[in-house]
């Protein structure tokens, strides 16, 4: 019986920066960051209240894993914000709004009223989007 | 655009966010929490009803909860108990003691001794604390032979 999701992907085109992005603005918490080779590390962070769910920073770039070509469409696509990587709960979502945007966080929607609950959207630092919503639009508040 | 109703109090909470990155800034300083809810609302009382409905603590909770964690981002640095204990605002071992030990589970010395121990054995074996099909994938196993079941 599977029990959860511990380790998850979020496709960045750069581990410094994205290391920046999630620790100082968003508050992750660093879990490994264990160097792999000469500029690759093993980088992975949690969301301040959930420390048993990893996300890897995964750094897209000409390797084994990727070659030219996808690495090259792959950023492209990120960049594009093609990319969702899921949503995000907090407890008031109009203060982590303006806390997030006055760290620079750029968002794409403003918290907004939708027919299941507020919602607001911002990006990562390579592009990918994330949905920001109230633990009370899942009724879940009784999970954190 | 949102309808004003939607987003009434703005102000309100600038104020409250501007207190919580008060705090975040100024954790290693002896910071008065009475002159955070001055400047962020007119009353003590509402301010700190505010903030906790927002953070999920009161302000000084929140201020606690962010030395331990600075703490633990030091001592896993290697930075020595003593000087933690004053670069995150407290004024004597005993008190930081007592606090980390409360709400982390131990000392911060068993706690600095457990994350060199720890980063010893990832120096030594990187490979034992990452997930095998991350590091197949990426080649680092020696005998990874991706590239060949990809063709």
């Amino acid at each position: 019986m599977i029990t959860k999701m511990s380790i998850t992907n979020i496709h960045v085109i750069d581990q410094d920066s994205a290391y920046d992005f999630y620790v100082n603005k968003l508050g992750f918490k660093v879990v490994d960051d264990i160097p792999m080779g000469p500029d690759t590390r093993w980088l992975t962070v949690s969301p301040p209240e959930q420390p048993d769910l990893q996300l890897v920073l995964f750094p897209v770039k000409v390797s084994k894993m990727f070659p030219k070509e996808v690495a090259e469409n792959l950023i492209d696509l990120i960049k594009k914000g093609i990319f969702g990587c899921g949503v995000l709960t907090c407890n008031d979502i109009f203060a982590t709004y303006e806390e997030l945007k006055s760290k620079g966080v750029e968002f794409i929607k403003a918290p907004t009223k939708e027919f299941y609950g507020t919602e607001a959207l911002f990006k990562d630092d390579s592009g990918n989007y994330f949905s920001l919503q109230p633990i009370n639009n899942f009724g879940n508040e009784n999970d954190i | 655009m949102i309808a004003a109703e939607q987003y009434p109090k703005v102000y309100l909470y600038r104020r409250i966010v501007q207190a919580k990155l008060f705090i975040d800034n100024n954790y290693a300083d002896k910071i008065n929490l009475n002159n955070i809810s001055d400047e962020a609302y007119f009353s003590k009382f509402h301010f700190i009803r505010l903030f906790k409905s927002i953070y999920g603590k009161s302000p000084h909770q929140y201020l606690k909860y962010v030395r331990i964690e600075k703490a633990k981002e030091l001592l896993k640095n290697k930075v020595s108990v003593s000087e933690v204990c004053f670069l995150v605002g407290f004024d004597s071992i005993s008190s930081f003691s007592g606090l980390f030990s409360k709400v982390v589970g131990e000392s911060p010395s068993l706690y600095l001794a457990n994350h060199q121990e720890t980063k010893k054995r990832i120096s030594q074996e990187p490979l034992a604390f990452v997930p095998g099909c991350y590091a197949y994938q990426h080649g680092w196993l020696e005998n990874s032979n991706f590239e060949e079941v990809d063709e």
